[in-house]
C-alpha cells in the first residue's frame, strides 16, 4: 500500500507539534514498510534546490525531491510554498510582505543569485490564495505519483487533499491535530472552520488525536461518529542523547513551560499560578520556552505581577537545547486552555520530569501518572507546583511512573492504528 | 464438628476536604462526604444487616451468633450522623450472642511505627467498647489484620486479651489448614485465630461474580462446604468487610438472602454450630504453634503492607506523620492530638497506593481522589497546617504565662549583666506587661 501523505515540517525545522507528530508518524511508517510520498510546503532556497533534483525548475511549479538517509521508504517533494503551520491570515500577510521586502534589498544590493529565495510571483499574497495554490501545485505532483491512499494533516492541506483525492478517485483520511475552536476559542475563524468541515465531509475517514477532539469534530463540524477514529500520538524514544552537562549548578527549582506562548497554551494562568507559588516559596524560577503572538503580553504581565525576575523567557527552542532544559527541569505545566492532544508531556516524561497538564487535554485521557488541573483553577496549579517542589517522593514517584506509561505510547502503535484505518478505508471503496 | 465463627469488618474513614497549600483553617475533614457516606452506607448495609442479623438471632433462640469490630472513628461518625445504627448495635450486644472485638480507635498502622500509640489507642477502643455496648473485648484483631510475631508479644503483654485474629496466609500456614485455632511463637497463653480466606472471599468477592464457575452460590452449598471441613478442622472463620451486605454486594445479588437462610442450611447438620471467637478460643485447644517473622495483612494478592507503605509517596507520609508524634503530645491540646490521631487512618494511606492497575477495583472503593498523587498533596497539606499548629501552641503556651514567671523569662533573658536587685524594673502583678 502506498499513501500520499500531505504534512508539515520535519525536523530540525520544528515549530510545533504538529510537525513532531507527522515526522514520528511517517518514520514509524517507514519501519512498518509502508511506502510514502511525504508532501510538504517550504521556502525552496536556490543553493538548497540544486543540491536535489528539481522536478521543474523554471515552471511554476516549484518543487524539490529528495530522500533522507533515516527513511528507506518515504519520498519526500518539497513544494514551494510560505505555508508554515499555526500561521493566521494575519501573520501570514506580515510574513509574506518581509520575503518581499528581502527579495527587493537583495536584488537591490546587486547581490549574487546564490541564497536568493525563489520567491516572488510563485506566492499568493494572502493565505487562503496560497492554500488553494498549494493545493494545485499538489495535484501536478501527484499525477506524478502511484498511490492507494491520500492523507493529509491540518486545515491548510485539507484543500490538497480534496482536490488530490478528487483528481486521483483515491479515498482522502484527514488527521485532526488542532480544530479552529482550539485555536480561535469561540471566536472562529468562518473561513478557515469551512475549510476544516468541507475536509472532514469529504474524507472518508477522519482521524483525531484525542476522544476530547473526536467528540469536537462530531459536535462542531457534524461529522457522523463512525467514521471518526482516535488515534493517540506517540513519543519518540531516543535513547542515545548525549546527557551532556549542562554546567549549570543551580539550587533553585525550575518550572517549566514549553510550548507556542498563544491564547489556546494559556501561558497567563501559568503566570499567575508563579505568583503564588512564590509566595510561598523562593527558591524556584519559572521559565517560558517558545514564542507566539502572547508572548510580549506574557513578559508585561510577570513585570505587572512582580515576579518579572522569577520568570525567564527564552523565545523557541530547538533539539539539544530543548534537552537542555528538560534535565535541567523539576516540573513541567501545561496549563492549556484547549489542547487536542499535547506532545510536549509525553516528551517531559520521557525525560524523567514530572507534568501538571491541564484536565482540557487529550493528553489527559491517555496519562494517569500526571496531576490534572482545570486550567483556570490557578489555586490549585499553584498547590500542585509547590506539591512537586517541595516533596520529593512526589516528584520522583510521578516521574518514574510516567516514564513507564509514555513507553506504551509508541509512533509504531500510531502507525499501524493508521494502516488499519486505511485498509478499512479501501475495503469499503 | 466445625464451628463457624463470624467477624464482620465495621469501619469508615474520616476523608479529608480539598486541602490546598494556602488554606489556614484548622478543621481538615469533609463532613458534607462523610456524612452523606455514612448513611447511605447505613440505609443499604448497616441497618438491614443488624435487622437481619437480630432476626436471626431471635429465630434460632441464640443459636446464631456474629462479631463485630467497630472502630472508634466510624463510632465517631455515626453518633453525628446516624445515630439509629447505634441503637440497632446496642440491641445486638443485648442479645448476648455477639462479641465486640478489640482493635485501633482509629483503624491506624500505630503498631509498626510507635508502640506506645498503638497501646493508648487500643485501650481507647476498649474503653469506648465498653461505654457503649457494655463489653469489654477479649479478642483482638489489628488494622487490615496486619499481624507478626511480635504484635502477639505485644498483645499478650497487655494481659487484656486471649486471643488474636490473623490472615490465614498460604505462606504461613504452608500444608497446614485454617480450620483450627493455634498458638502465635513465642506467646504462653495467647491463641491465634486464622480467617479461612477461601470461604470468606466466596461470599466477601465473588458472591455475585458470573465468571465465577460456582456462581450462583446458595446457603445450601455453602453450607454443604462447611460440612465437608467435619473431620478435618474445628472452625470455619468468615471474616469480612460487613459492607459486603448490600454495600460491595448489592441487595439485588441476594446477598440478604443468602445470609438469611445461611444459619438454617448449616444448622440442619447436627455437628455445626455458630460460636464467637471467644467461644471458640474456650472450645478449641490449639493444635501448634504458626511463626509469622515478616508482617502480613489481608490485603490483595500479595498479603503485605504494600498496599499502605508500597511508594515512595505511602512512606514518606506516614513516617513524617509519626515523626510528629513528641510535637503533637507535647502541646497536651486535645484537638490537635485527635486530628493527628485521625490522620492515622490506614485508608489514607491506601488512597496514595499506584499499583491500582492489578487490584483497582477495590482500591477505587469509596475512594475520594481522583488520583494517588491529589490525596497525598492533600495529606501533605494538611499534615504542614498541623505541624504549624504544634509550633503557635507553644508560642501561646509561652504567651500565657503569669507576669512573674514572664519577668523572670525576661530576667533570664537579659543575660547576667543585670545582677543587682536595685536595678530591677518592680512588676506588680496585675499590671499589663509590655510584650517584647
Amino acid at each position: 500500500m502506498k499513501v500520499f501523505m500531505l504534512g508539515w515540517e520535519f525536523p530540525p525545522f520544528i515549530s510545533g507539534g504538529l510537525g513532531t507528530a507527522c515526522y514520528g508518524l511517517t518514520r514509524a511508517m517507514d519501519q512498518l514498510g509502508m511506502e510514502v510520498t511525504f508532501v510538504l510546503p517550504k521556502m525552496v532556497e536556490s543553493s538548497y534546490a540544486t543540491h536535489v533534483k528539481l522536478l521543474s525548475p523554471n515552471s511554476w511549479i516549484s518543487s524539490a525531491s529528495f530522500r533522507l538517509s533515516e527513511f528507506k521508504n518515504v519520498k519526500f517533494h518539497a513544494i514551494s510554498s510560505t505555508l508554515q503551520p499555526y500561521t493566521t491570515p494575519d501573520s501570514y500577510r506580515l510574513q509574506i510582505e518581509e520575503t518581499l521586502r528581502q527579495k527587493q534589498l537583495s536584488l537591490g544590493g546587486g547581490l549574487s543569485q546564490a541564497g536568493q529565495i525563489t520567491c516572488g510571483d510563485d506566492y499568493s499574497t494572502d493565505m487562503y490564495s496560497e492554500v488553494h495554490r498549494y493545493a494545485a501545485v499538489a495535484v501536478e505532483l501527484a499525477k506524478t505519483e502511484h498511490f492507494d491512499i491520500v492523507h493529509a494533516h491540518d486545515w491548510m492541506t485539507y484543500p490538497a487533499g480534496i482536490a488530490v483525492s478528487a483528481f486521483t478517485e483515491k479515498p482522502l483520511i484527514v488527521h485532526v491535530h488542532s480544530t479552529e475552536f482550539d485555536r480561535s476559542g469561540e471566536n472562529v475563524n468562518q473561513t478557515i472552520y469551512n475549510i476544516e468541515r468541507q475536509g472532514m465531509e469529504r474524507a472518508s475517514k477522519v482521524i483525531t488525536v484525542s476522544h476530547l477532539t473526536r467528540s469536537t469534530v462530531i459536535n462542531r463540524y457534524g461529522i457522523s461518529g463512525d467514521k471518526v477514529e482516535v488515534v493517540y500520538n506517540g513519543v519518540e524514544r531516543n535513547g542515545n542523547w548525549s546527557l551532556a552537562e549542562t554546567g549549570i549548578k543551580n539550587d533553585e527549582k525550575l518550572v517549566l513551560f514549553l510550548g507556542r506562548i498563544t491564547m489556546q497554551k494559556g501561558p497567563e494562568y501559568f503566570l499567575h499560578a508563579a505568583k503564588k507559588v512564590l509566595g510561598v516559596m523562593d527558591n524556584v524560577k519559572f521559565v517560558m520556552v517558545g514564542s507566539g503572538d502572547m508572548m510580549h503580553r506574557s513578559i508585561e504581565m510577570a513585570a505587572e505581577l512582580g515576579i518579572g525576575h522569577k520568570v525567564l523567557f527564552t523565545g523557541f527552542l530547538r533539539g539539544e537545547d530543548v534537552q537542555k532544559i528538560y534535565q535541567m527541569a523539576d516540573l513541567y505545566v501545561m496549563p492549556s486552555v484547549s489542547e487536542p492532544f499535547g506532545i510536549a508531556p509525553l516528551e517531559a516524561l520521557n525525560n524523567d520530569v514530572p507534568v501538571i497538564i491541564s484536565k482540557q487535554s487529550g493528553v489527559s485521557e491517555v496519562l494517569t501518572h500526571a496531576l490534572k488541573v482545570d486550567f483556570w483553577d490557578t489555586d490549585e496549579i499553584a498547590n500542585k507546583m509547590i506539591a512537586v517542589l517541595k516533596y520529593p517522593p512526589l516528584q520522583e514517584t510521578l516521574a518514574s511512573h510516567g516514564n513507564f506509561e509514555v513507553r506504551k505510547l509508541r509512533w509504531k502503535d500510531a502507525a499501524a492504528k493508521c494502516v488499519k484505518i486505511y485498509e478499512e478505508t479501501l475495503v469499503a471503496v | 464438628m466445625p464451628s463457624v465463627c463470624f467477624y464482620f469488618q465495621v469501619h469508615q474513614p474520616m476523608r479529608l476536604r480539598h486541602y490546598t497549600v494556602f488554606d489556614k483553617n484548622d478543621y481538615y475533614f469533609d463532613d458534607y462526604k462523610n456524612a452523606s457516606i455514612c448513611r447511605k452506607v447505613a440505609n443499604k448495609c448497616y441497618l438491614p444487616t443488624n435487622r437481619l442479623i437480630l432476626d436471626l438471632i431471635n429465630r434460632f433462640d441464640g443459636r446464631f451468633k456474629v462479631a463485630y469490630s467497630i472502630t472508634g472513628v466510624l463510632l465517631e461518625q455515626l453518633l453525628t450522623f446516624s445515630p439509629e445504627v447505634m441503637s440497632t448495635f446496642d440491641a445486638l450486644a443485648e442479645t448476648g450472642c455477639v462479641e465486640f472485638l478489640g482493635e485501633t480507635y482509629y483503624h491506624s498502622l500505630s503498631f509498626l511505627y510507635s508502640r506506645n500509640e498503638f497501646v493508648e489507642q487500643v485501650n481507647k477502643h476498649s474503653e469506648t467498647i465498653n461505654k457503649y455496648f457494655g463489653q469489654t473485648p477479649r479478642i483482638f484483631r489489628n488494622t487490615e489484620l496486619i499481624y507478626n510475631n511480635e504484635l502477639a508479644t505485644l498483645i499478650e503483654s497487655t494481659g487484656k486479651f486471649d486471643a488474636i485474629i490473623t490472615e490465614g496466609a498460604d505462606h504461613i500456614l504452608g500444608y497446614r489448614s485454617p480450620n483450627f485455632v493455634y498458638k502465635p511463637k513465642d506467646c504462653k497463653h495467647l491463641k491465634l485465630l486464622l480467617k479461612n480466606y477461601a470461604l470468606s472471599d466466596d461470599i466477601a468477592f465473588r458472591f455475585s461474580n458470573r465468571d465465577w464457575t460456582q456462581w450462583p452460590l446458595t446457603a445450601d452449598k455453602f453450607a454443604h462446604w462447611i460440612s465437608d471441613v467435619n473431620g478435618n478442622g474445628n472452625v470455619v472463620n468468615l471474616f469480612m468487610d460487613y459492607e459486603t451486605f448490600g454495600e460491595h454486594q448489592w441487595e439485588d445479588t441476594g446477598i440478604f438472602d443468602f445470609m438469611r437462610h445461611l444459619p438454617e442450611t448449616v444448622l440442619r447438620h447436627p455437628d455445626n454450630n455458630f460460636k464467637t471467637p471467644s467461644e471458640v478460643v474456650e472450645s478449641y485447644q490449639p493444635v501448634g504453634i504458626v511463626d509469622v517473622p515478616h508482617v502480613i495483612s489481608w490485603a490483595d494478592i500479595e498479603r503485605d503492607l504494600s498496599a499502605w507503605v508500597g511508594n515512595a509517596m505511602q512512606s514518606n507520609a506516614i513516617h513524617e506523620l509519626y515523626r510528629l508524634e513528641k510535637k503533637i503530645k507535647q502541646t497536651g491540646n486535645e484537638k490537635i492530638i485527635s486530628d493527628w490521631r485521625k490522620l492515622q487512618v490506614s485508608d489514607h494511606f491506601y488512597y496514595m497506593c499506584t499499583k491500582y492497575f492489578a487490584d483497582g477495583d477495590v482500591h477505587k472503593y469509596f475512594n475520594p481522589y481522583n488520583s494517588p498523587y491529589d490525596s497525598y498533596i492533600n495529606f501533605m497539606n494538611v499534615l504542614g497546617n498541623l505541624n504549624s499548629r504544634c509550633s503557635k501552641t507553644s508560642e501561646k503556651q509561652a504567651a500565657s504565662l503569669t507576669p512573674q514567671q514572664k519577668a523572670t523569662k525576661r530576667f533570664m533573658k537579659a543575660g547576667s549583666h543585670i545582677n543587682k536587685p536595685s536595678e530591677l524594673q518592680p512588676i506588680h502583678p496585675g499590671e499589663p506587661v509590655n510584650q517584647e
